[in-house]
C-alpha cells in the first residue's frame, strides 16, 4: 500500500506514456497499417509527441491549482516521453523514408517551412532533455535550470509544424495550438499569481 | 509479389503494340491481367478467373523506358485501400470501408459543352462502343507517394472525337457527381463540391489520356473511382479524378477545385515536376507504396510522350 502510494503515479505515467508506442508496434506487427506505413508511423509519432508535449506543459499550471506532487513528476516524465516520439519521429523520416539519402532529404529540408519548424523545435528540445536527464543525476547541474524555457518556443513551433503540414482540415492541429497557447499564456506572472495556490497551501500545511 | 523488370512500365510503343480488347464489360470476370516481358506473370491475389496473356514473343530488352530501377507493379490491395478521395472522407484508410455501397449503376454520363453531337451516354452503352485497353501507368500523388497501376479503359480522345468538338473548344472541364447524401465527404466544407477539373484540350486527346473503368483486370471499386474516372499519368493525381457524371469542352480555362481551394499550392496543369516545389510534400522524390523512396521524374517519367505539349512554357509559372 505504501508502495503503490509512493510509486503509483510514476509506473502509471510510465505505463500511459509507453502505450501508443506499444499500440503502433502491435498495428506494425498485425498488419494493420496502411498501404504506407511509413507515414502511418510519421503521423502517429508526431502525434503523440504533440499531445505529451502539451500534458508536460500542462503540467505545471495544473500543479499550482490542485498541488498534486505527482503533477510534477507528470510534467517531467511527459517532456521525456515526448522528446522519445520527436527522436522516433525524426529517425523514421530520415532512416525508413528517407533510408539516409542525403540528396532527397538535403531537397526537402531547407525548402519546406514546416520541416524548419519541426527541426528548429527538435534542436531546441535536445539541449533541455540532456539538461534534464543532467538534473536527475544527484549533482544537478545549476547553470542548466535555464535551459527547460526552451521547451516554450519548442513547443510553439512544434505546433506550427503540426498546422503547416495538414492538409485541408486543420481543426487538430489549431486546438492543439489554442490549448499551447493557453498553457504558455497562464504563465504570465499576473496570471500565475491569480491560479497558483501552492504557495499558499504550503503554507497552509505548515501552520 | 514478384518483382518484375522495369520494361514493365509501358511504353506508348509496346502498348499499342499489345492492347488487349476485352469484348465489352460483362465478361471482364475473365479480365486481362497484364504480364511482364520477361514472361514473369502477375496475378491479383484476389481474381477468381483470369487469362493469362503473355507475351512470350516480346524479347526482353528491346523496350526502352524513361525510369531507371525496377518497378513493380503496386498490390492489387494497396490499391484498393489507400485512396484519396475526400468526397468519401479525408482519411485515405476509410475511404474502402465508407464507399462499399456506393452505387455506380444505374450513371450516365453527360458529355456537352462546346461540340456538335453532345450525348448522355449510359455507362453500359460507353463502356460498349470504347473498349477497354489495359495501360500500365505510374501514378503520383502530389502528396509524394506514387504507385504502379494497370488501368483498364480507353483514351478520351476517342469519346471526344465521337462528340465533335468545335473550333471553339480550347478546354475540357470534368466535374464528379455531387450527391452528399452517397457521398459523405461532401458534407464537410474543406473544399467546393462538386469536384471539378480539367485539361488542355491537346492533353485531352493525348494518347496517355484515357478514361478508365477497372484496373488490375477488374471493374472498378468505388474507392477507386467507380464507374468512370480520368487517368492522366503524367500529371499529380488529384487531376484524374474520379466517379465521373459530365464532360463539357469549353472555350476558357475551366476553375478548378484545387486551385480554387489553394491557388499558391496547386495550379492548373498540375504536371509532376521535381523542379517545382510543393511546400508540404517532396516534389523531389517519392515514395513508392510497397516499396522504397525513388527520385520523381519530370512528367512522371513520360517526358518523352508528353514534353511537346508544352514547349515554351515556363514550367516553373504554369504549374
Amino acid at each position: 500500500m505504501t508502495w503503490l502510494r509512493r510509486h503509483g503515479a510514476f509506473v502509471v505515467i510510465n505505463v500511459l506514456a509507453v502505450l501508443p508506442l506499444l499500440w503502433l508496434v502491435v498495428d506494425a506487427w498485425l498488419g494493420r497499417l496502411s498501404a504506407d506505413p511509413v507515414t502511418d508511423v510519421q503521423d502517429r509519432t508526431g502525434l503523440y509527441a504533440i499531445i505529451l508535449l502539451t500534458v508536460s506543459l500542462a503540467g505545471t499550471p495544473l500543479y499550482w491549482l490542485l498541488g498534486f506532487d505527482w503533477l510534477r513528476l507528470l510534467r517531467r516524465l511527459a517532456g521525456l516521453y515526448a522528446f522519445g516520439y520527436v527522436v522516433l519521429h525524426v529517425a523514421n523520416l530520415v532512416w525508413l523514408d528517407f533510408g539516409f539519402n542525403l540528396t532527397f532529404l538535403y531537397e526537402d529540408i531547407l525548402v519546406k517551412r514546416y520541416i524548419i519548424a519541426g527541426l528548429a523545435a527538435f534542436i531546441l528540445l535536445l539541449p533541455v532533455f540532456l539538461a534534464s536527464l543532467a538534473i536527475r543525476q544527484a549533482r544537478p547541474v545549476r547553470g542548466w535550470r535555464w535551459l527547460r524555457y526552451l521547451v516554450y518556443p519548442a513547443v510553439l513551433l512544434a505546433a506550427v509544424h503540426f498546422i503547416l503540414q495538414t492538409r485541408l482540415d486543420l481543426r487538430l492541429p489549431l486546438a492543439f495550438t489554442a490549448v499551447i497557447a493557453l498553457l504558455l499564456f497562464v504563465r504570465l506572472p499576473f496570471i500565475r499569481s491569480f491560479i497558483d495556490r501552492s504557495g499558499k497551501r504550503r503554507v497552509e500545511l505548515d501552520q | 509479389m514478384k518483382k518484375i523488370k522495369s520494361s514493365e512500365i509501358t511504353p506508348e510503343k509496346l502498348f499499342l503494340s499489345r492492347r488487349k480488347f476485352l469484348a465489352g464489360l460483362g465478361t471482364v470476370a475473365a479480365g486481362a491481367v497484364l504480364t511482364a516481358c520477361a514472361g514473369e506473370t502477375t496475378t491479383p491475389s484476389t481474381t477468381e478467373t483470369s487469362t493469362t496473356t503473355t507475351p512470350a514473343t516480346t524479347p526482353t530488352g528491346t523496350t526502352t523506358t524513361t525510369t531507371p530501377g525496377p518497378e513493380a507493379q503496386t498490390p492489387y490491395d494497396d490499391v484498393i485501400s489507400y485512396n484519396n478521395f475526400y468526397e468519401f472522407s479525408l482519411n485515405k484508410t476509410d475511404v474502402a470501408g465508407l464507399a462499399r455501397d456506393f452505387k455506380t449503376s444505374p450513371w450516365t454520363v453527360e458529355v456537352g459543352g462546346l461540340v456538335g453531337k453532345p450525348q448522355t451516354f449510359a455507362i453500359e452503352d460507353l463502356e460498349k462502343q470504347f473498349p477497354s485497353e489495359e495501360r500500365v501507368y505510374r501514378m503520383r500523388c502530389v502528396e509524394a507517394w506514387s504507385m504502379v497501376i494497370p488501368w483498364l479503359g480507353f483514351p478520351l480522345g476517342k469519346l471526344l472525337q465521337a462528340v465533335e468538338p468545335l473550333a471553339t473548344a480550347k478546354f475540357v472541364r470534368f466535374e464528379t457527381l455531387y450527391d452528399p447524401e452517397r457521398m459523405p465527404g461532401q458534407n464537410m466544407p474543406f473544399l467546393d463540391w462538386p469536384y471539378v477539373e480539367g485539361l488542355r484540350l491537346d492533353e485531352a486527346m493525348h494518347d496517355l489520356t484515357i478514361m478508365s473503368t477497372g484496373l488490375y483486370g477488374k471493374p472498378l471499386l468505388p474507392q477507386n473511382g467507380a464507374p468512370l474516372r480520368l487517368v492522366v499519368p503524367w500529371k499529380y493525381g488529384f487531376k484524374s479524378l474520379k466517379s465521373i457524371v459530365k464532360i463539357d469542352l469549353v472555350e476558357e480555362m475551366p476553375k478548378t477545385t484545387w486551385p480554387l481551394a489553394s491557388p499558391s499550392e496547386y495550379g492548373f496543369y498540375a504536371n509532376v515536376n521535381p523542379g517545382v516545389s510543393h511546400p508540404r510534400w517532396s516534389q523531389s522524390s517519392e515514395r513508392r507504396i510497397g516499396d522504397s523512396r525513388i527520385p520523381t521524374l519530370l512528367f512522371n517519367g513520360y517526358e518523352e510522350e508528353v514534353a511537346g505539349l508544352y514547349a515554351g512554357m515556363d514550367l516553373r509559372t504554369s504549374f
